[in-house]
């Protein structure tokens, strides 16, 4: 008789501990929502540099028709990086996220030869133009590291949800199916530093 | 499981509340990781729109930032702050001045049009950073016109007080150069100010819920299943009308000074209640050095 008297108080205490503390139902499908927002904004930084790209091409041919490799090697990358999307229903699949950083990081790459080679060229350096699409090209840059910050910090933050008491209760029954998501990983596809061949 | 029955019920209280508290620890402490995010980054306290921790600015210049700043948000609603670090503590430039924004929250929390101008003299940076919503008018591109062209020859020649002053006028240009932008931004201004009233519109149907419940338990615990109609007091009529300022009676009146008076305090008054609005910024901006 008295095991029925306690029980009922122990799971009401664990409720209102669970529900006072906050740590309830809702943080998972919060914080992966969040998460999954955050990766969206990094992917539209990605696609705005992406936009960059034709302009900045037409513009260095102008001046310097003769450094096709390296125009070429930016065209081709872009192409490559606009293949490699990781949609929101993937980002669990740390493969793709790495296949998708090493096409950035290529992409990445051919942008800085572009821009080592065309200090070569004093006309183009002074291209109204040019300098526009440079400044943008450095904005978004660091609109992508911001991005990618802010992702990092929301993905910890889920994955982190899932592991630790008490959101770890809920993950194990009612969430059991949610894998962590991936991560962008420091190494993968590390960009090469601009060589400029003479 | 055999364990529990031979604790007393006592102990088990204990328990359960230290538990329950070192769980609400841990989630405070968790809920700080965005703000601890920065943490290796010691920012100065948002003290006004000029901020002027490496002491480079003359009382003149400061005082005239100040007051555009002011008009500038008293019209359109964006946060314009000027700030100076004596050092950028061995991060650059773009880190700092995100961080710094994102940490005073500068314009306002839908809108995100708040634009920090920081300089650090001892690194000779600078840099404009833009929130998200302003992003489409104070382009990098031209925030990088602005930097090179009116401030950093001012810079150059050790005139900070100009220097800041030709930057702070030429962003204002820029954010509001097109009139018919800036008749937009002064709507989307006003519209912030409603708020009051649509706040309170679910807390009235909850209570209303609470009393129509509770009226009902009485009834019920009185004469069996009968409902009374009479018994549920005063029947709150909610007119339908478009004047919501006034069908809401009491509340309507009260909620309606509070949302004019957060309006107001976004202009702050004379620095003594300036604060951020809750925006955030993604990078937007450009950086220069001289």
């Amino acid at each position: 008789m008295r095991f029925s008297f306690r029980w009922p108080s122990l799971f009401a205490a664990l409720f209102l501990a669970l529900s006072v503390s906050g740590c309830g139902y809702n943080t998972i499908p919060t914080q992966e929502e969040e998460a999954k927002a955050k990766w969206a904004e990094v992917e539209a930084q990605y696609q705005r540099r992406a936009d960059l790209i034709p302009n900045l091409v037409a513009t260095v041919q102008g001046y310097a028709k003769h450094e096709k490799d390296v125009l070429t090697a930016v065209t081709e990358a872009r192409a490559h990086a606009s293949q490699a999307k990781v949609d929101v229903s993937q980002l669990t699949d740390p493969e793709k996220l790495k296949q998708f950083q090493e096409a950035q990081a290529q992409l990445s790459g051919a942008l800085g030869r572009l821009i080592a080679v065309s200090e070569a060229y004093p006309d183009l350096k002074a291209n109204t133009n040019f300098l526009a699409l440079q400044s943008q090209l450095e904005g978004t840059e660091n609109r992508i590291t911001v991005a990618r910050r802010d992702y990092i910090q929301a993905a910890r933050e889920f994955n982190t949800s899932l592991r630790t008491f008490p959101t770890i209760l809920w993950a194990k029954t009612v969430f059991a199916g949610t894998k962590p998501l991936a991560e962008f990983n420091a190494n993968a596809g590390a960009e090469t530093a601009p060589t400029v061949k003479f | 499981m055999s364990l529990l029955p031979s604790w007393p019920s006592r102990l088990r209280g204990e328990k359960t509340m230290k538990a329950r508290r070192t769980r609400s620890l841990a989630l405070f402490v968790f809920l700080l990781v965005p703000a601890l995010a920065f943490a290796a980054l010691d920012f100065p306290a948002l003290t006004g729109r000029v901020v002027d921790d490496a002491h480079i600015l003359p009382p003149a210049a400061r005082l005239d930032v100040e007051t555009k700043s002011k008009e500038l948000e008293e019209k359109s609603g964006i946060q314009l702050v000027v700030a100076t670090v004596p050092s950028l503590q061995d991060t650059d430039i773009e880190t700092f001045a995100n961080g710094l924004f994102r940490f005073w929250k500068l314009g306002e929390a839908k809108v995100n049009n708040g634009v920090l101008f920081l300089i650090a003299p001892n690194e000779h940076k600078m840099r404009i950073e833009v929130g998200y919503g302003l992003e489409g008018t104070l382009t990098d591109a031209l925030s990088k016109i602005i930097i090179a062209t009116a401030v950093t020859p001012k810079f150059k020649t050790g005139d900070f007080g100009a220097g800041v002053e030709r930057g702070v006028d030429g962003i204002i240009e820029v954010l509001s150069g097109d009139s018919a932008e800036w008749e937009k931004r002064i709507k989307v201004r006003a519209e912030h100010q409603e708020p009051g009233f649509d706040q309170i519109v679910p807390f009235i149907v909850f209570a209303l819920f609470l009393f129509v419940f509770f009226s009902m338990l009485a009834n019920a615990r009185g004469g069996g299943r009968r409902i009374y109609r009479g018994g549920r007091g005063p029947i709150i009529y909610f007119p339908p009308s478009n004047d919501s300022w006034s069908g809401g009676s009491s509340w309507g009146g009260g909620s309606g000074s509070g949302g004019s008076r957060s309006g107001g305090s976004w202009g702050g008054d004379g620095g003594g209640g300036f604060s951020g609005g809750g925006g955030s910024s993604g990078g937007g901006g450009a950086s220069g050095d001289w």
